[in-house]
C-alpha cells in the first residue's frame, strides 16, 4: 500500500517562526534579550550607514503577568537614523528576508530578519500588532499598525497615519508587545548595553528598564568610523548557488566580462588567466552555462592562485581612537594597549581583527582575565569559551612574558570585522577557529600585550626609583641628624644634595 | 672612649659636608676572616675589611642604625647609665627604624665594637643573661653612688649577680686559692650548701649555660689580677665542653675583642670518660650532639690532648651525662669524692 505524501512550500516567516531557536528566540529569557539587541542594532545600522552619530532610546515596559517572573512587556526602541521610506515600512517589518543585508558589506545584523524576527516573536506571543513610526526627514511622518502574516510571509496593515514633521525629524521608532523575562534577562541585557558603548563610544544609548531604572551610555567622542562600502563578491568566496543566481540575472554575454563585472578585483588581465586556467572560453555565454560547468567553475575558483586577495574598503573597522574612547568610557582603566591588524582574508572573505587590552583602573575584578568579544561591533555574549579569542587568550599567550602578574584586572578585548564573520554555529555567538583569523587575534594580542610590558616595566622602574629614594629620604636625614649631634656641631646637614644624586648611583647587585 | 664615639660621628658628618654619601670601614667578621691565634690563644680577625656606604640601599638602614647606637652610647656612657642589649632593640623604635629582631640590633652593636675595638660593656650595654658569683672576696664598687662601698662576695648565700658594677669594682682581698666555674644553677646552689668554697678555698661563679661576656671578662681579671688557677665544671656533653672552651680561648663572635679569655683555664668535667669511669646515668648522642662533635673536631681551638681525646671518648660511648647524675651516690659525693679525685687528675693536664 502507498501513502501520497503531501509537500507544502512553507514561506520564510513561516519556517523562522518553527526554527525561531536559530535566532536566539528559544526561551522567554533569551527572547526579550534577542529582540532588544535586533532593533538596537537596526537603529544603530540605520544611523551609521549614513554617518548619523546614534542617539537610541529603549523603554521596556511591564504590561502584566507575574512580577518579576514571565510577563507581557512593550518594547520601544527610537532612533535618530536615516529612517524608511513610507512605502517600504510594511515590507521592512513585515515580511521576513526583506532588507538591504543580502549585499556584500558590513554590518551588524546576523540574518537580515532580526527587527521582523522580533516582531514576529511578540506577535505569536501576545497576539497584539506592531507599530511601526519613520520618517526620512521629509515633511510628514508616518505610522503604520500591522501584523504579520505568517504563512503568507506578508505584512497585513491595520491602520495607517500621516502627521507634519515640523521639526523635520529623521528616524524610525519601533513599538510592540512580546512574552519574556526580564528579570532574568537583565544582567544579560546590561552587559549588552555596555559592550556596545564600548564598541560604539560615539553612540548615546538611553535605557529605562520595567522598574523605571534609567541606564545611560554616553557619546564619548563625536567621530564616527569610516562607512563600509558594498561590494561584489570574491571568487574565492562564492558558492554554486551564487553563481547560478548571477548567470540568471547578468546582462553580460561573455563569460571574461561576467568575470570582470561580477566578482571582486577581477580584472581583464586575470579574468583571462583564470578563464584559462579553468578551460572556460571566454566569449561563452555566461546564461548558457550548464549545471555541470558551473560546478567545474566553482571548483576552480577555489584552486585558481593568482587572484588579488580583496581589499577591505567594504569593511569599517574602528580603529584605534575608537576603540580606545570605548574603552575608556565604560572600563576606565588605567592603561589600554590597542593594535589595529592590517587586512586579511579567509576563503575570499576580508577581515580586519581589533585587539585591546585594558590594564587595572576600574575594571571589574574576577579571578580570570575578562573577555569581551565583538563581531562586527556587536558583543558577544554567550559560549565565550567556545571562541576562538577565548582559546588564543587562554592556551595561546603567555601573560608572564608581558609582565601580567594579574595582581590587578585585565579586559582583553577582541573585534573581528568582516564581511562574513566565520561564525561557528547558526546561534552566531562564537567565532570558529579559522586558522586565518586565529593568527591575527594572536598577532594582534601579542602586540598590544608588548605595549601593556613596556608599560608595566616603566610603571616597575618607576616604582623602583621611587622606593630608592623612599629609602634614602628617609635614612639620610637620620644619619646627618645622629652624626652631627655625636660630633657636636650646631649646623644639622642639608641632605638634598645628596638625594638628588641618588639617582645617578649606579644600582648595586 | 668618648673621644672615640665623637671622631666616629664627625668622620661621617664631613664625608656629608663634602657631599659624600656617608661610609665607614670595618673589619669582615665573615667566618673566613676569623683565625685561631695560637699567640693569644684566642681567635682573631684578618685583616680583610669591609665598607659600609650609605650609596649603597642596602647599607643605608645598618649605617644609620649604627650611628643611631653610637649616639646612644654616647649619651649613655656621658650620663654614666647602663643599658642592655634588650633595652637597644626597643629604645630603637622611637626613631623610626625599628630592627627587625635583637638579634639584627645585637649584630650593629657588635659593628660598633669592631670598629671602635671597644667591648659593648664599655659603651654601658649589657647582655641581659647574669651570672653569679660566691666566694670569700672583698670588693670595693666603683659605680656612681657606691663608690668605695666594700662587699665580701659570701654576703648572699644565693651568689652575688655578676653585673656592671661587680665588673667595674675593685678586687681587694681573698683567700681562696682557686676558682671552680659551674654551669648549672642548681649544681652551684650544691656547691654552695656542701661548702665547697671552704673545702677547696674555693671561688664559685655561676656561668649560667654559655657565659655572658662580663662573666668571661671577670674570670679573666681573678685569674690574672688574683692569680687563681680556673676549672670550669659543665655537663658531660659536647655543649658542656663548648662551654669551657669559650671560657678558655673565646669565641668567633668575639674575635675583635680582646681581654675575654682565660687561656689557662681548664675543663675538670664532666668528661665522656667519666661517664664510663664512674658508670654515670647517661643519654644516648642525638644527631644534633653528633653533628656538633663533628664540627668541633675540625675546630682549631680542640688541637689539645684532652680535647682530642675526650672527643674520641665521645664518639666511641655514644653517650651524654648532666652534672646532676653524680647524684646516684649522693648529695655531697660530687664535692666530697668526685671533685677532689679531679682535681688531682687535672695536675697531669
Amino acid at each position: 500500500m502507498s501513502r501520497r505524501e503531501v509537500f507544502a512550500e512553507i514561506s520564510p516567516a513561516d519556517f523562522f517562526y518553527r526554527n525561531r531557536d536559530i535566532a536566539g528566540f528559544s526561551n522567554p529569557v533569551r527572547a526579550i534579550y534577542a529582540a532588544l539587541r535586533e532593533l538596537v542594532e537596526n537603529s544603530l545600522d540605520a544611523c551609521e550607514l549614513h554617518q548619523i552619530p546614534p542617539d537610541i532610546y529603549v523603554r521596556l515596559t511591564q504590561e502584566g503577568g507575574i512580577p518579576l517572573g514571565l510577563a507581557t512587556y512593550k518594547i520601544r526602541v527610537e532612533d535618530n537614523g536615516s529612517g524608511v521610506p513610507a512605502s517600504y515600512i510594511p515590507s521592512a517589518f513585515g515580511q521576513v528576508l526583506f532588507g538591504s543585508k543580502y549585499r556584500l558589506r558590513q554590518t551588524r545584523g546576523t540574518f537580515g530578519l532580526g527587527g521582523t524576527m522580533a516582531i514576529l516573536y511578540g506577535q505569536i506571543t501576545t497576539h497584539k500588532p506592531a507599530t511601526i513610526t519613520s520618517s526620512t526627514g521629509t515633511s510628514k511622518i508616518y505610522e503604520v499598525e500591522l501584523r504579520i502574516d505568517i504563512q503568507r510571509n506578508k505584512p497585513v496593515i491595520l491602520r495607517r497615519r500621516k502627521r507634519s514633521n515640523v521639526e523635520g525629524w529623521h528616524g524610525t521608532v519601533v513599538e510592540f508587545y512580546l512574552e519574556g523575562d526580564y528579570f532574568r534577562a537583565m544582567p544579560k541585557i546590561i552587559e549588552y548595553l555596555k559592550q556596545t558603548a564600548i564598541a560604539s563610544p560615539y553612540a548615546n544609548i538611553t535605557f529605562v528598564d520595567p522598574r523605571g531604572r534609567l541606564y545611560k551610555f554616553e557619546t564619548a567622542t563625536n567621530k564616527m568610523p569610516i562607512a563600509p562600502k558594498e561590494t561584489l563578491p570574491h571568487p574565492y568566496g562564492v558558492d554554486v548557488e551564487t553563481i547560478q543566481r548571477l548567470v540568471t540575472i547578468t546582462e553580460t554575454r561573455t563569460m571574461l566580462q561576467f568575470m570582470i563585472t561580477h566578482f571582486h578585483r577581477v580584472g581583464r588581465a586575470t579574468a583571462k588567466k583564470f578563464l584559462d586556467f579553468a578551460g572556460v572560453p571566454q566569449d561563452r555565454n555566461p546564461h548558457k552555462l550548464k549545471q555541470e560547468e558551473i560546478v567545474k567553475l566553482v571548483h576552480a575558483m577555489k584552486n585558481f592562485d593568482a587572484f588579488m586577495p580583496p581589499d577591505a574598503s567594504c569593511l569599517s573597522p574602528l580603529g584605534e581612537e575608537l576603540m580606545r574612547a570605548g574603552v575608556q568610557k565604560e572600563l576606565n582603566p588605567e592603561f589600554i594597549a590597542i593594535d589595529v591588524r592590517k587586512p586579511s582574508a579567509y576563503s575570499g572573505f576580508p577581515f580586519i581583527v581589533e585587539t585591546a587590552i585594558a590594564y587595572g583602573g576600574n575594571i571589574q575584578k574576577t579571578d580570570d582575565i575578562l573577555l569581551y568579544r565583538f563581531a562586527n561591533r556587536i558583543p558577544l555574549l554567550y559560549d565565550e569559551a567556545s571562541d576562538v579569542s577565548w582559546k588564543v587568550v587562554h592556551t595561546e599567550i603567555n601573560w608572564k612574558n608581558y609582565k601580567v602578574s594579574f595582581d590587578k584586572p585585565m579586559a582583553v578585548l577582541v573585534h573581528v570585522c568582516s564581511t562574513k564573520i566565520p561564525y561557528k554555529t547558526v546561534g552566531k555567538e562564537y567565532i570558529a577557529d579559522r586558522p586565518e583569523v586565529e593568527r591575527e587575534i594572536l598577532n594582534g594580542l601579542r602586540e598590544a600585550g608588548r605595549q601593556l610590558g613596556t608599560y608595566l616595566s616603566r610603571r616597575e622602574s618607576a616604582e623602583h626609583d621611587k622606593r630608592r629614594l623612599d629609602v634614602f629620604s628617609k635614612y639620610l636625614p637620620k644619619i646627618a641628624h645622629f652624626t652631627k649631634d655625636l660630633a657636636g656641631k650646631d649646623k644639622e646637614l642639608d641632605v638634598e644634595r645628596l638625594l638628588r644624586g641618588v639617582g645617578k648611583i649606579e644600582e648595586e647587585t | 672612649m668618648i673621644k672615640d664615639l665623637q671622631e666616629f660621628g664627625a668622620d661621617l658628618y664631613e664625608q656629608m659636608e663634602r657631599g659624600e654619601f656617608p661610609w665607614v670601614r670595618m673589619p669582615s667578621r665573615s667566618i673566613n676572616n676569623i683565625y685561631y691565634d695560637p699567640g693569644t690563644r684566642q681567635y682573631v680577625l684578618g685583616d680583610r675589611s669591609v665598607r659600609r656606604s650609605a650609596r649603597n640601599i642596602r647599607h643605608i638602614r645598618p649605617l644609620t642604625q649604627l650611628t643611631w647606637i653610637a649616639d646612644f652610647a654616647y649619651h649613655l656612657t656621658k650620663q654614666k647609665k647602663t643599658s642592655t642589649l634588650r633595652d637597644v632593640f626597643y629604645n630603637a623604635q622611637a626613631y623610626d627604624m625599628s630592627f627587625t629582631d635583637q638579634p639584627e640590633s645585637d649584630d650593629i652593636i657588635t659593628d660598633l665594637e669592631t670598629i671602635l675595638g671597644y667591648a659593648r660593656e664599655d659603651f654601658s650595654i649589657f647582655p641581659e643573661e647574669r651570672s653569679a658569683i660566691f666566694g670569700n672576696l672583698t670588693i670595693s664598687y666603683t659605680v656612681p653612688g657606691y663608690e668605695g662601698k666594700k662587699l665580701n662576695l659570701t654576703s648572699h648565700p644565693d651568689g652575688v649577680m655578676i653585673g656592671p658594677a661587680l665588673t667595674s669594682a675593685e678586687l681587694l682581698d681573698t683567700d681562696a686559692e682557686m676558682v671552680i666555674a659551674i654551669e648549672k644553677g642548681a649544681m652551684f646552689t650544691r656547691f654552695i650548701e656542701e661548702k665547697a668554697h671552704k673545702k677547696f678555698k674555693a671561688l664559685l661563679i655561676h656561668t649560667a649555660g654559655q657565659a655572658p661576656r662580663a662573666t668571661r671578662q671577670f674570670l679573666r681579671r681573678i685569674n690574672s689580677e688574683l692569680g687563681l688557677p680556673v676549672y670550669i665544671f659543665t655537663d658531660g656533653d659536647p655543649w658542656g665542653m663548648h662551654i669551657a672552651m669559650v671560657i678558655i680561648s673565646g669565641s668567633a663572635n668575639a674575635a675583635h675583642l680582646r681581654e675575654l679569655t682565660t687561656p689557662d683555664a681548664k675543663w675538670s668535667g664532666v668528661w665522656a670518660s667519666d661517664i664510663v669511669n664512674y658508670k654515670l646515668p647517661s643519654d644516648k648522642l642525638n644527631d644534633m650532639d653528633i653533628r656538633r662533635l663533628y664540627e668541633l673536631q675540625r675546630d682549631p681551638r680542640y688541637e689539645g690532648k684532652l680535647w682530642k681525646q675526650e672527643i674520641d671518648t665521645f664518639f666511641k660511648v655514644k653517650k651524654k651525662a648532666e652534672q646532676e647524675a653524680f647524684s646516684r651516690y649522693g648529695l655531697s659525693y660530687i664535692v666530697d669524692k668526685y671533685l677532689p679525685a679531679k682535681l688531682e687528675e687535672m695536675k697531669s693536664y
